[in-house]
Order: C-alpha cells, then sequence, then structure tokens
C-alpha cells in the first residue's frame, strides 16, 4: 500500500520561496495570485497493513519538522 | 580540554573546528558518524558546519538520527558541553537539544562573508572572554541561517539570557536577529557564524579566539 505525505510550512511562517514563485508568476503576466506556498510531498510504498498511525509516527519523528511544518498523510 | 568532533558525509569544516580547539589547547579526536560512543573522559563535542547527508530532506534532518547522534545527547543529559556551528546548529534544533529552526535565508541567497555579531551574554563558558555588547566579526557560510522559533519560545530566550549572539546588520531576516543560542544549562550553544574561521591570524581576523580559549579555561579546571 503507499502512503503519501503532503509537507508544508506552517501558517505564519515566511516562505521566501513562495513569495519568489509569487513575484515570477507576476512577472510573466499571471495577474491574481495573492499568495503562493511551497512544501513537499513524500510518497511511501509500505507493507500491507500499515496504518495512518504509522505514518503520522514517521512524520513526527523524520518526515516534518513540527516546529516550523504542519503535514497531513493520505492512504491508498 | 578534550574535544571531540563529529564527521557527517558531507560535513566540511571538521578539520577547521579540530585545529581552532587544538590551538586552544585540547586533545581533539575526530568521530564518525556511525560510531555509537564518544571516546571516553570528552569534556565537549563538536558539531561542525557542512552539508551532512546532502541536506536532504531538512538541513540537519538526517544526522539528527544517526547512531552518534544518540551520544552526544546523552552527553548533554549528563551536563556535558556540545557546540554546534552553522550546520552543526541546525543538527541540535533538529534533536531537539536546542528550540527553533533554521529556515531559509529570507533573501533565498547562499550568504557566504564576514558579520558583526553583538555578543549577548558573557554568562555561558563560551562567551565568557567577551564583554557582553563586544562587537565582533565572524563569518557566515549558510543557505539556511534565518532562525524561527514562536513568540513564546524566543521570550522565553531572552528572559533567561539564553541568546548568545545577535547580528548587529541581520543578513538572513533571522527573528529578534538571533545568530547563536544557548540551552537551559548554558552548556549547548549553537550559532550560525563560523568562529573556527576567525581563529589564527591567517584567517583575516582572530575574534573567535577568545571562544575556544574561554572553553579551555572552563573545561582545563573542570
Amino acid at each position: 500500500m503507499k502512503a503519501r505525505v503532503h509537507v508544508m510550512l506552517k501558517n505564519g511562517v515566511l516562505d521566501p520561496q513562495g513569495e519568489a514563485v509569487r513575484h515570477a508568476l507576476g512577472a510573466l503576466g499571471f495577474e491574481g495570485v495573492n499568495g503562493v506556498r511551497q512544501g513537499k510531498v513524500i510518497e511511501l510504498d509500505l507493507d500491507d497493513g500499515a496504518t495512518e498511525a504509522d505514518v503520522t509516527a514517521m512524520c513526527e519523528k523524520l518526515l516534518a519538522n513540527t516546529v516550523i511544518e504542519s503535514y497531513s498523510v493520505e492512504m491508498s | 580540554m578534550r574535544a571531540a568532533v563529529v564527521v557527517f558525509p558531507g560535513s566540511n569544516c571538521d578539520r577547521d573546528l579540530a585545529v581552532a580547539f587544538k590551538a586552544a589547547g585540547a586533545e581533539v579526536e575526530m568521530v564518525w558518524h556511525k560510531d555509537s560512543a564518544l571516546p571516553q573522559g570528552i569534556d565537549i563535542v563538536g558539531i561542525p558546519g557542512g552539508f551532512s547527508y546532502g541536506d536532504y530532506l531538512r538541513c540537519g534532518a538526517i544526522a539528527a538520527q544517526s547512531p552518534i547522534v544518540k551520544s552526544v545527547r546523552e552527553h548533554a543529559d549528563r551536563g556535558g558541553y556540545v557546540m554546534g556551528i552553522c550546520n552543526g546548529f541546525q543538527v541540535l534544533t533538529e534533536t531537539g537539544m536546542l528550540p527553533g529552526a533554521l529556515l531559509r535565508n529570507a533573501g533565498l541567497k547562499y550568504i557566504c562573508k564576514t558579520v558583526g555579531l553583538k555578543v549577548e551574554t558573557s554568562n555561558s563558558d563560551f562567551t565568557n572572554g567577551y564583554n557582553a555588547g563586544d562587537v565582533i566579526d565572524i563569518p557566515i557560510a549558510h543557505h539556511d541561517g534565518n532562525y524561527f522559533a514562536d513568540s513564546e519560545t524566543i521570550a522565553r530566550l531572552q528572559g533567561e539570557d539564553r541568546v548568545a549572539f545577535t547580528y548587529t546588520d541581520n543578513p538572513n531576516g533571522a527573528i529578534a536577529d538571533i545568530a547563536g543560542i544557548l540551552s537551559d544549562n548554558r552548556r549547548v550553544l549553537g550559532m550560525m557564524p563560523h568562529p573556527e574561521r576567525a581563529a589564527d591570524a591567517g584567517h583575516g581576523g582572530t575574534d573567535g579566539q577568545a571562544l575556544f580559549r574561554a572553553l579551555a579555561g572552563a573545561l582545563t579546571t573542570a
């Protein structure tokens, strides 16, 4: 089974890369982009029977730094 | 003073740090990241700058899970001294041994230059060779040195006199200009600037020497 983890900087933590992307979109003529936040997606290929709780533990211990990042888990 | 310097794949300031410790009179042992124990009788562990594990996932995140860092944490829990410089500071925040995190520089650029640092406290064995308020010139070289912590943590660090150094002209967006912080027992220091790169006349500056000499003074008599 697979899990997909989305890791994003928390709201309130400045995302200078997202800001740079927003400026670049504006420079290309894309109007109306009010904010860009950039994160990452981590795909895990897991043994059958793995639970969302297992993946959450992985996020807490390693995949996300919860001081600055939030995460969400999708199991499929 | 007996010092251990941890070497990760991708460390590149490990030998500079060892030279600075030796110049202050320390015996130095290099310790590989896969070692599970520190040598006996180590007073201070140095976690050097560089790009441990290629900065994969997050700067310092993989190093923080390495076998040797478990021993470093136990050393700190026993009241041992630890100094993390640059990537070493990132490793210490990733382990939770120091609060906060280091974000990408606000200007997005890698910055390599000498900056002014204000010594915020002389009340630690790292900083008592300076006077509080001194301004020293120390090089920085980082892409992710933008210190972040929530406002409660910042207030606690400031209230407990645990901000060791601030930038006189903030180069990276760090909150409250913070360049280096101390643990609550004042024996773990994390800082983005590189005192080991200002520790010999050949470096073009020697403002970092006082840090290593202060440590040697404190740990020789211990």
